[in-house]
């Protein structure tokens, strides 16, 4: 019943604060280069399709300047007093606080994603997550991780595009405080924000050579994960791209850590509080238009409750605001890319050919850009695809079950293992469940919560290594 | 109980240590070729009519059974002169799958135990090569060509390793593990567990300390294991799993394949229900470590690589460390608000 909604009048968020300029190099050493070939490619702001930049195109020759660059910044940044590593780290973490607006606008219109999220979500994660580190930097003898743990050197470093500044810090931030120098490769489709980072790198007056980011497309992130001086690569995205990374690592010294798919269950128990478990759902999925590793894209119901579940997730999800991103009252932004969407698309309509029933939440998509609107699937077996691969959108699929015993069998039948939530009151009962799934963050009454402090990462094909916490360090220290 | 079997191994220490290396104890096994035998049958007569020995017949160790290879293959072992020890099952595609589908079964019983119980049960382990500490040195004299105190400092701090490890079962957890401080109402607690199913290369050259030095960690935090043991020195490592049969381990948690480490390693490498790998024993193959290592990828196995310069031999007496505890843990944090 869309028209019982209130109407909002638009709240657009301002993107006078950011100035995007028409073409960015690469930066390297310091320094922003035009990439050696001479390529570039553009970057749109996929709620729009208006081009927002032209960014260089790395090849072959750009990834051997940026990792002789690391390599020569590595004595002078891994010889420093930790105590003095730990200061350059502070200063881009408040740096980074500082120009938080400008960033979460700039995100938003790269990413796709509502400002509400960048600008309450994303950026303070990115710059809680540098503070977090930088303490660690003069600390590291501490962390139990052995007396002499040293870092390891050069760290290949490529993101995905679905929490672009996010996965940065996530990648960076741990790398610096260890003691390490970076090469990073942004996504192809969300390379702004890096190269913004850049500057923020420069102001915090950080070495030269320490960061250096590298644009370009998957064929720049195959080169760099490839190159043989580096002793580190770290990388987030999909679990065919990872298999791919590891084959291509195996039989050195790198070091590697991989975070990557998933297909999280959520598992509502018949005593869930109605309200707080779709709350949760949605979250779960519909956060960052599903674009999320750790989404909660199987919802697990018991069979009791099933229909009055259903009946309240239908009710909240047609009032969920899908639309331009840089509205502060928007809470489902663009897909990221037309490649993206047309990925969706395939596995909705598999969903639907297979015989699962779907439901779209009645919104009206914008003409330009790349929309998908809030969708779920009932009736969906586990044998079916859009219960099985991960679809990276708005698409929950809905499963029953009657016992807890089912329910675990059920959630860890995939061989992901990233995520999973737990829906009930019984605290006994949350326990049992969390030691019995094999994901590596298990949400109970919540779901989507991050912080620096707390590890996250997979089991299974989601990857390993963690990524937060003290644990995190360890990716990036030599600790025998 | 464990008095007597060590009178009987200590005897058999006692006649080996005529100054030969191999393993040729009164307790166990002609171990030399039968050529040779009726020679040293004579210098050493101590009853009218010479005793001849019962030779054990070596088997696999899977699912806690002692099946042979089902490919019914076999190859010789050597002692360190070339002198015939015995044959030892040669496992084939088929005995790796069925220790892995093993080893899967058993690891839902065997991660679920409380820690104090499997510590208990590698403990148990260690008291009972305690009492055999004879034959094993005896064993591996023979499999690695050691002389006798040599042998028994490798099954001493064997034994010791397995006590060591044991320990380690209730404090892992907490060295590992611990609340996280997020900056919300949230309770945030991350707890290491264990990885699954994890194939164990054992090391080629240190057949008993450097197979327990990486099967103990393995198993200690819950893991279950299917262990191909030193491809040319396997005897020691297939009397283990006498020991593992009488010590509580429940059935599955270890499987134990002698044979061609490349040819067993290759499938379980390749297996899609196997989460982790350890190349300790292809340490001296880069090309084997690596084409193993690619095809650990299919499914993105957790690889312990071989230790850098593992070609040239790795000191398994050294202090362990926790890395090989930690290697085979995935952390699982959970939330939960807090709130009233």
């Amino acid at each position: 019943m869309p028209d019982q909604i209130f109407e909002y009048a638009p709240a657009p968020e301002s993107r006078a604060i950011v100035d995007i300029a028409p073409s960015y190099g690469l930066f390297i050493d310091g320094e922003f280069r035009e990439a050696a070939g001479g390529k570039v490619f553009k970057t749109v702001s996929p709620a729009t399709e208006e081009v927002l930049s032209e960014v260089a195109q790395a090849d072959g020759e750009d990834v051997e300047a940026a990792v002789r660059a690391a390599r020569a910044a590595f004595p002078g940044w891994s010889g420093l007093p930790g105590t003095e590593r730990a200061k350059y780290i502070f200063r881009i973490a408040r740096i980074l606080q500082e120009r938080a607006r400008e960033l979460a606008v700039l995100e938003t219109l790269d990413n796709g994603k509502p400002i509400r999220e960048t600008r309450d979500a994303d950026l303070p994660l990115v710059a809680a997550h540098f503070f977090y580190y930088a303490g660690w930097a003069d600390k590291l003898e501490h962390a139990g991780l052995g007396p002499d743990p040293r870092p390891l050197g050069v760290a290949g470093q490529v993101i995905p595009w679905n929490f672009p500044l996010l996965m940065l810090a996530w990648k960076i931030a741990p790398a610096l405080a260890t003691g390490n120098t970076v090469v990073l490769k942004p996504a192809e489709t969300t390379p702004l924000s890096a190269l913004f980072f850049a500057d923020v790198c420069r102001q915090a007056g950080l070495p030269r050579g320490v960061v250096n980011i590298i644009t370009g497309d998957g064929a720049t992130g195959a080169a760099l994960v490839a190159h043989p001086d580096i002793d580190k690569v770290a990388f987030t995205g999909s679990t065919a791209v990872g298999k791919a990374i590891a084959r291509t690592v195996a039989g050195t010294r790198k070091k590697l850590t991989l975070e990557l798919g998933g297909k999280g269950a959520n598992i509502v128990f018949d005593d869930a509080p109605v309200d707080q478990a779709v709350e949760g759902i949605v979250n779960g999925i519909y956060f960052n238009q599903g674009q999320v590793c750790c989404a909660g894209s199987r919802l697990l119901v018991q069979e009791s409750v099933q229909d009055e579940l259903l009946d309240a997730l239908k009710r909240r999800l047609r009032t969920l605001r899908v639309g331009d991103p840089m509205d502060k009252n928007t809470d489902v932004g663009a897909i990221n890319s037309a490649e993206q969407l047309a990925r969706i698309e395939e596995l909705a309509d598999s969903g639907e050919a297979e015989g699962a029933e779907r439901w779209s939440a009645p919104c009206e998509l914008p003409g330009n850009g790349y929309w998908f609107a809030p969708t779920l699937f009932t009736g969906v077996s586990q044998a079916h695809r859009i219960a099985r691969e991960e679809i990276f959108g708005p698409v929950l699929s809905v499963l029953t079950f009657r016992t807890p015993d089912e329910a675990v069998a059920k959630a860890n039948n995939t061989p992901y293992g990233l995520s999973a939530g737990i829906w009930t009151e019984k605290g006994s009962r949350i326990l049992s469940m969390a030691n019995k799934l094999r994901a590596g963050v298990v949400w109970a009454n919540t779901f989507n919560k991050f912080d620096p402090t707390s590890p996250f990462g997979g089991y299974k094909e989601s990857g390993f290594g963690r990524e937060g916490g003290r644990h995190g360090l360890e990716a990036y220290l030599d600790v025998r | 109980m464990s008095d007597e079997p060590k009178k009987t191994a200590k005897s058999g220490g006692t006649a080996g240590k005529t100054g030969r290396p191999a393993g040729k104890t009164a307790a166990k096994s002609p171990a030399k070729s039968p050529a040779k035998s009726p020679a040293k049958g004579r210098t050493s007569v101590r009853t009218p009519a010479r005793r001849i020995d019962v030779l054990k017949t070596y088997k696999l160790f899977v699912g806690g059974k002692f099946p042979r290879s089902e490919s019914g293959r076999v190859y010789e072992v050597t002692d360190s002169e070339g002198n015939w020890l015995a044959n030892a099952p040669q496992a084939s595609r088929k005995d790796a799958r069925d220790a892995v589908t093993a080893a899967r079964k058993a690891f839902g019983g065997w991660s679920g135990a409380t820690a104090y119980n499997r510590g208990q049960i590698l403990y148990r382990v260690a008291e009972m090569l305690e009492g055999r500490r004879e034959q094993f040195a005896a064993e591996v004299a023979a499999a690695e060509g050691l002389p006798g105190p040599a042998a028994t400092a490798q099954v001493d701090a064997a034994i010791d390793r397995w006590v060591w490890y044991a320990g380690w079962s209730d404090k892992i957890v907490q060295v590992a593990g611990g609340a996280n401080p997020v900056a919300g109402p949230f309770f945030n607690l991350s707890t290491p567990e264990p990885t699954g199913v994890v194939a164990v290369l054992a090391p080629q050259e240190s057949s008993f300390l450097g197979l327990a030095s990486v099967l103990a960690p393995v198993i200690v935090t819950g893991n279950t294991a299917v262990v191909v043991p030193s491809e040319k020195a396997p005897l020691p490592a297939l009397s283990l799993a006498e020991v593992l049969a009488t010590s509580d381990v429940p059935g599955g948690v270890v499987n134990l394949l002698s044979g061609r480490t490349r040819e067993v390693a290759a499938t379980l490498a390749a297996h899609q229900d196997v989460n982790a790998l350890d190349l300790a024993g292809a340490g001296a193959d880069g090309e084997l470590a690596k084409e193993l290592e690619t095809a650990a990828a299919e499914n993105l196995k957790r690889v312990l690589r071989p230790d850098e310069g593992a070609a040239e031999g790795v000191d398994w007496s050294a202090d362990p460390g926790t890395s090989r505890l930690l290697a085979f843990l995935e952390t699982k944090t959970v939330w939960h608000p807090i709130g009233v």
